[in-house]
C-alpha cells in the first residue's frame, strides 16, 4: 500500500492524461472514430483478453522476440569477446561489423520474408541480425576495457587464458554488455512489431493491423497499449536483473 | 641502459617520417577492406555457384546493376530523396523540441514534474505500435511519417539533454551567476556548450532511431521512398530490387552515421574530447 502512495505522485501527470483523454471523448471534443474512450478501450481489451486472442498472439510474440533476442545474445557476446581477444577475429570482423552497424535494421524485413515466408522463423532471425551488431559492439567495447594489470596478474598467478577469459575478462565486460542488451531488447521490440505489422499471421503485431483494418478502433488502442506497456515492463524488469547482477561492483 | 629503463609508453616523435606507423595504418586500411571484399566475393560466388537460387540471393553484380539502373532512372533519387527529407525533417523537430523540452525539464519544476512519467515510461515504449493510430488521425503522408520519426526520436534527446544539463559543474554556474549573469546568458554561455557532448550523443542515438522508423513507416504506408520501394518489390517478388533497396539503406545510413561523427568533431573542437585519439 505504502508502495503505492509512493509511487502515485510521481506517475500522476500519466493520471491527469488518462483522465484528459476519457473528458475529450466524452465531452465530443474529439470524434470517437479518432479516439476512443478510455473505458471502452478498457472494455475491448478485457474482451479480448477472456476470448482468449491476446493470449495466443502475445505469447507467439513475446516467444519470436525472445528467441531472437536470446541467439543474438548469445553469439553477439561471444563475437564481442573473441574479437577483443584474438587479433586476427578482430581484423577480420571489425570492418563488418563497423560497416553494418549504421544500417537501419528495418531494411531486413522483406528479405527475411523473401528468405523464410510469413512465419515465425522470418521474425526470429530478423530479430537475431539486428540485436546481433549491437550486442558484439558493446561485448567488444566492454571486453577491450578490461584493466590489462588484472589481466597480466591472473596469468602470473597461474589462470589459464581460458580461466582468464571467463573469470577476469567476462566480468569486467558485463556492464558494457549489459547495456548493450538493454538497447537490444528495445530493439528487438520494435523489430517485432515492425515486421508483425508489416507481414505476419500471428502476433500483437498482426492483431493491431486487423484490427484497425477492420474498424475495431478500441480493441487496436487496446493491443496499442499491451504491446507499449510490455516493452516498458521488459525494460524496467531488465533493469532489476542487472541491478541485481552488477550488485557486485562497489 | 638496463631493460628496466626502458619507457613503457614508448612516445611517437612529433617531427620525422615515421614508417611503421604509416605501414600500420595502411595495413590496417588494407585489412578492413579486405575482409569486406571477401564477403562480397564470397555474396557473388554463392549466388552464381547454384548454391542458392538467385531469388533467394541475387549475384551481387545483378544488385549493383539494379542500383545503377535505379539512379540513372532516377527512381533512386526520388525515393533516397523522400526517405532522407522525411527522416531528417523528423531528426531535426525531435532535435530542438527534445533539446528544448530536456533544458526546461531542468529549469521548471512543473515541467519536471509533468514529463518526468512521461519520458520514462515512453522512452522504453516500442513507439512503433503507435504507427496504425497515427496512420488514423494523420493520414498515409508526409505529416503522420514525419510525426511518427518525431514521436520515436525525441525520447533520447529529451533524456540526454537533461542528464547533460543536471551534470553541469555546479563551479561555472556559481562563478557565471557571481559575476552578473542573466538567466539567458547563463544558458548560452554556460548551460548549453557545457552540454553539448551528451547532447550531441543523444542526438547520434536519435539520428539512426529516425532512419529505422521511417524506412519501416514508408514499408506500412507504401509510397515513394526507399522503404516503399522495398515492399513494392518484395510484392512482386523482385529479389533483385529488395537487396537494391537493402544496400541502398545501408550506404544512406553509414553516410549519415559518419557525418553526424564529422559533425561532432567540428561543434566539439574545442572540447578536450577532440585531442583525444577517437575511437569511433
Amino acid at each position: 500500500m505504502s508502495a503505492i502512495a509512493a509511487v502515485l505522485p510521481r506517475y500522476a501527470p500519466l493520471l491527469l492524461l488518462a483522465i484528459a483523454w476519457e473528458a475529450a471523448t466524452r465531452t465530443g471534443l474529439v470524434p470517437i472514430g479518432a479516439l476512443p474512450p478510455l473505458d471502452t478501450v478498457a472494455t475491448a481489451w478485457f474482451d479480448l483478453a477472456v476470448g482468449g486472442d491476446l493470449w495466443t498472439n502475445g505469447i507467439a510474440s513475446l516467444s519470436r522476440g525472445a528467441a531472437g533476442l536470446a541467439l543474438a545474445v548469445g553469439c553477439g557476446s561471444l563475437i564481442g569477446i573473441l574479437m577483443a581477444w584474438y587479433q586476427p577475429i578482430r581484423i577480420a570482423v571489425n570492418p563488418i561489423v563497423q560497416f553494418f552497424y549504421p544500417m537501419p535494421k528495418s531494411a531486413l524485413i522483406p528479405v527475411m520474408v523473401l528468405w523464410l515466408g510469413f512465419g515465425d522463423a522470418s521474425k526470429v532471425v530478423l530479430i537475431f541480425v539486428g540485436c546481433l551488431l549491437p550486442v558484439t559492439l558493446s561485448a567488444f567495447n566492454g571486453a577491450r576495457g578490461t584493466d590489462q594489470v588484472l589481466i597480466w596478474s591472473a596469468r602470473s598467478l597461474g589462470a589459464s587464458r581460458w580461466r582468464v577469459l571467463w573469470e577476469v575478462v567476462l566480468p569486467s565486460a558485463l556492464p558494457e554488455l549489459l547495456s548493450g542488451i538493454r538497447t537490444a531488447l528495445a530493439l528487438s521490440f520494435v523489430l517485432l512489431v515492425a515486421s508483425e505489422l508489416i507481414v505476419a499471421r500471428q502476433g500483437l503485431g498482426y492483431m493491431i493491423g486487423w484490427l484497425g483494418d477492420g474498424g475495431a478502433y478500441d480493441a487496436m488502442f487496446a493491443v496499442v497499449l499491451t504491446v507499449a506497456l510490455l516493452g516498458f515492463a521488459a525494460d524496467r524488469l531488465y533493469l532489476m536483473l542487472v541491478r541485481r547482477v552488477l550488485a557486485w561492483r562497489e | 641502459m638496463s631493460e628496466l629503463d626502458t619507457p613503457i609508453l614508448v612516445r611517437p616523435t612529433t617531427s620525422g617520417f615515421r614508417l611503421d606507423i604509416v605501414a600500420a595504418g595502411f595495413a590496417r586500411r588494407a585489412g578492413a577492406i579486405a575482409s569486406l571484399l571477401v564477403l562480397l566475393v564470397a555474396w557473388e560466388a554463392a549466388a552464381r555457384s547454384g548454391i542458392v537460387t538467385p531469388f533467394l540471393l541475387p549475384p551481387l553484380s545483378a544488385v549493383l546493376t539494379r542500383v545503377g539502373e535505379d539512379a540513372l532512372s532516377g527512381e533512386l533519387a526520388i525515393n533516397l530523396g523522400m526517405t532522407l527529407y522525411r527522416a531528417l525533417t523528423g531528426f531535426a523537430i525531435a532535435g530542438v523540441a527534445g533539446v528544448l523540452v530536456g533544458i526546461l525539464m531542468t529549469r521548471r519544476p512543473w515541467v519536471r514534474w509533468f514529463f518526468d512519467p512521461i519520458v520514462s515510461v515512453g522512452f522504453p515504449m516500442p513507439k512503433i505500435a503507435f504507427l496504425p493510430i497515427f496512420m488514423l488521425w494523420l493520414g498515409l503522408y508526409d505529416v503522420s511519417k514525419i510525426s511518427m520519426a518525431v514521436f520515436n526520436a525525441i525520447f533520447p534527446v529529451i533524456t540526454a539533454t537533461m542528464a547533460a544539463a543536471e551534470g553541469v559543474d555546479r563551479h561555472l554556474l556559481w562563478s557565471a551567476r557571481s559575476l552578473g549573469a542573466s538567466e539567458r546568458q547563463l544558458l548560452r554561455e554556460i548551460i548549453l556548450p557545457a552540454a553539448l557532448p551528451q547532447i550531441l550523443t543523444g542526438l547520434q542515438v536519435a539520428l539512426p532511431i529516425s532512419m529505422i522508423v521511417m524506412i519501416v513507416t514508408e514499408m506500412l504506408m507504401g509510397g515513394e521512398g526507399l522503404g516503399g520501394a522495398m515492399i513494392a518489390a518484395s510484392r512482386f517478388a523482385d529479389s533483385p530490387g529488395v537487396f537494391a533497396g537493402i544496400v541502398e539503406i545501408a550506404i544512406a545510413g553509414l553516410c549519415l552515421i559518419k557525418g553526424m561523427t564529422v559533425l561532432r568533431r567540428h561543434l566539439l573542437v574545442w572540447h578536450q574530447e577532440a585531442m583525444e585519439p577517437s575511437t569511433v
